[in-house]
């Protein structure tokens, strides 16, 4: 299987809400930025495009149309989308350049979260006739998989805040992050509960913004002579969605997607994981298999800005900024989709 | 290059306004399993599943891939969701077919599907948004200026698009999966029926349906030891355009020009009225019927209508090019499925397993998807020989 090059990645700033700022505003600037990393003009220059996007963001059908109007798609393109954090685009994306339709791909997800209530309307995710009439939104959900981590002393809630803590350090240095800061452990726990045992510092922000990537062949990456990195493996799984089958203290989906995507072939420098709640950042980096030496979310992650739609891609660029920046050798980046971590993509990046 | 990949098992349901006896996830696994049955495997079988849909808002479930995990036997295994507006059910085959022509699964399963009973395309599509001008007309009403814009260019008569609704009714009585069935219908009951969206009338649009179609693809060397023969992928093109920019051309966009000609390139094909057999093309109203042989290079521009009145597009009237022998999405409408079922029919006849609506022999097909303001187009051509 041919490796692919990531050769550009840029987001922009999390912000809790973007204002009048619509789709194509928050997209053409993150796709300019990484048109500029290689040297191109537009989207005319790569041979594919495929976004990940919402509709419910937005409230509205066919929300990922507006975004075609950011490429400059005269003459006509190739191009697709899924309805999926942009992640899942860069799947598509590298699937087509293995079958050799394409060179190089743009890939940018983007959500808008702010005019709604994020943790309500995903509710509607849920089992459309037995379990989205009830409207149960994902933190409540989240909740009930910290309570049964802490219950089987699978973890404490000294645990979920050092997660917290560390974040909030984390984030300090990276520009885009929403929420930032010293918070000891101490103070995270001196903090009032919000859903027991979550507190709110124990969940992600609603972000709004967007983030793009450009992938090729290496052989194009040496072309367009711009430092990349290498995607060396990718994988998904789904797991059932009926939360009372599952062992929501583990996530079998991560971890069969990491076999296959070779997490355990080499060392992990660096890891960023898509985590929404502090508790899921444990279950993940147990099931990635991950140690003492991977630095775990260098930029805070999600619990410090969240894109929705474009998080899972932005843990990708995020392990690529620190690889060609010299800081790690190899990285993983995760991605999820659904409530409790029902859907999970694992990628690998090295090193070229 | 690209993997061989094929059609090796196509799955739908019966195409009716309400399938009250199940429920999304009940469809979608009928198609499915009709799928296997078709291929003659087993779930344990498929690598992997990719969903597609028209928008998450007709049916109101959000990323409903999450819910259907089960249903379509996805435990443990890669799940993909497109969203390409109405040619996501041609852009899902596409790029269901990719996850075998990459060489990175051997055998997946597609499916795509529409309950339109469940949910309400009208409100979804005219909602209000923020920071656009509000159409509030649904497709018809999108659509009638623009085929309007056609009859003035062409001079076409006015009975064109009465031609084709009759045609493709006729089409779909021969298959007893289309959703409208109306062996009986005239030329003049069509012309009666009414105003919709001056000048589509009733009987000249496609119904509202719930069904599920389905498609295993498998790589070169499964697909050979097939039971049934084989529809082998020969060429996969997307092409997508803005909605609106200065100077489009909305009669006959350039998207689907471009997205014909890659497809045609990829297949051999330098004169698809002679080269192909048959085609199943997203026609939801009439008149996109002679604008589509134009745009598909069937015919040469403003002579489309011609192809259809002297009935080289009918299987009834022995036409060289039969369009839509399953009946089309004039016959059946599941929005996001209807591109796969393009795809599919398309399979079905260079399979020769397309029962009282087969063209005689086929050999090479085409199958077309477009969607949204036809800025986007998805495209295959199958053939019963590998190249």
């Amino acid at each position: 299987m041919r490796d692919i090059a990531i050769v550009a990645y840029h987001q922009s700033r999390a912000v809790a809400d973007a204002g009048a700022c619509n789709e194509v505003e928050m997209i053409m600037p993150v796709l300019n930025e990484v048109y500029g990393q290689v040297g191109i003009n537009n989207a005319q220059d790569v041979d594919f495009v495929c976004s990940g996007s919402c509709d419910y963001m937005q409230g509205a059908a066919f929300a990922f149309v507006a975004g075609v109007d950011a490429l400059g798609a005269v003459p006509p393109i190739k191009e697709s989308h899924v309805e999926m954090d942009a992640a899942w685009a860069l799947y598509e994306s590298i699937l087509k350049i293995r079958m050799g339709s394409a060179e190089s791909a743009l890939i940018y997800g983007f959500g808008k979260s702010s005019p709604g209530e994020l943790p309500i309307v995903l509710s509607q995710q849920l089992d459309p006739y037995y379990l989205a009439p009830q409207w149960i939104d994902t933190v409540s959900l989240a909740a009930m998989q910290a309570r049964l981590l802490l219950e089987q002393g699978v973890i404490t809630e000294r645990d979920m805040a050092a997660v917290v803590s560390r974040s909030r350090r984390n984030a300090r240095q990276n520009p885009n992050a929403q929420l930032a800061g010293d918070i000891s452990v101490d103070d995270v726990l001196a903090e009032e509960t919000y859903l027991s045992p979550l507190r709110r510092v124990d969940c992600c922000p609603v972000s709004d913004g967007a983030a793009a990537m450009i992938i090729c062949t290496e052989d194009k990456a040496r072309e367009w002579g711009v430092p990349y990195a290498l995607i060396r493996g990718i994988d998904h799984r789904i797991e059932t969605h009926h939360i009372g089958m599952r062992d929501l203290t583990d996530s079998a989906s991560t971890r069969l997607a990491a076999e296959r995507a070779g997490v355990g072939d080499g060392p992990v420098d660096v890891a960023e994981l898509y985590a929404p709640f502090s508790h899921q950042e444990l279950i993940l980096a147990r099931a990635l298999g991950l140690g003492e030496q991977t630095d775990i979310n260098p930029s805070g992650g999600v619990l410090a800005g969240n894109l929705m739609m474009a998080s899972g891609l932005a843990r990708v660029g995020e392990v690529f900024n620190r690889i060609v920046a010299g800081e790690a050798q190899r990285g993983v980046a995760h991605a999820t989709s659904g409530p409790c971590l029902q859907h999970n993509l694992v990628t690998v990046v090295e090193k070229a | 290059m690209a993997n061989l990949a094929a059609v090796v098992g196509i799955g739908q349901t019966k195409y009716t306004t309400k399938r009250d006896d199940v429920s999304i996830a009940g469809l979608v696994r009928e198609a499915a399993q009709n799928a296997l049955d078709d291929a003659g495997i087993g779930w344990d079988d498929i690598d992997a599943v990719i969903l597609g849909k028209a928008p998450d808002m007709f049916e109101g479930v959000i990323m409903p891939e999450i819910y259907l995990t089960d249903a379509l036997g996805c435990n443990g295994k890669p799940m993909l969701r497109v969203h390409t507006a109405g040619s996501v059910g041609g852009s899902t085959a596409l790029v269901a077919a990719s996850h075998v022509q990459s060489g990175a699964f051997n055998r997946v399963l597609t499916v795509a599907f529409e309950k339109q009973s469940e949910s309400n395309a009208m409100w979804a599509l005219s909602n209000p948004q923020p920071f656009s001008t509000h159409l509030n007309a649904g497709a018809g009403g999108y659509f009638a200026p623009i085929i309007r814009e056609y009859m003035r260019r062409s001079n076409a008569p006015d009975d064109v698009g009465i031609k084709v609704a009759v045609k493709d009714r006729l089409h779909g009585a021969r298959n007893p999966l289309a959703h409208l069935q109306r062996p009986d219908i005239t030329m003049e009951e069509v012309k009666e029926s009414f105003m919709l969206w001056d000048p589509i009338r009733f009987l000249e649009s496609c119904p509202s349906s719930d069904g599920a179609c389905a498609m295993v693809i498998a790589n070169e060397e499964l697909a050979e030891q097939s039971a049934k023969p084989p529809a082998w992928i020969r060429g996969v093109a997307m092409r997508s355009e803005p909605t609106m920019y200065a100077g489009r051309e909305e009669v006959n966009p350039q998207a689907g020009k471009d997205c014909a000609a890659d497809v045609y390139a990829q297949a051999g094909i330098t004169d698809p009225r002679r080269d192909l057999d048959c085609a199943e093309v997203y026609v939801p109203f009439s008149w996109y019927e002679p604008m589509w042989l134009e745009n598909l290079g069937f015919a040469p521009e403003g002579e489309g209508w011609k192809l259809t009145m002297e009935g080289a597009t009918s299987l009834d009237e022995g036409g060289d090019i039969p369009w839509n022998p399953s009946g089309g999405v004039l016959s059946s409408n599941p929005i996001g499925a209807s591109g796969m079922i393009r795809f599919a029919e398309a399979a079905r006849q260079v399979r020769g397993d397309a029962g009282d609506h087969q063209v005689e022999g086929a050999r090479l097909a085409l199958g077309h998807a477009y969607g949204g303001g036809a800025q986007f187009f998805a495209m295959w051509v199958v053939g019963a020989d590998k190249a």
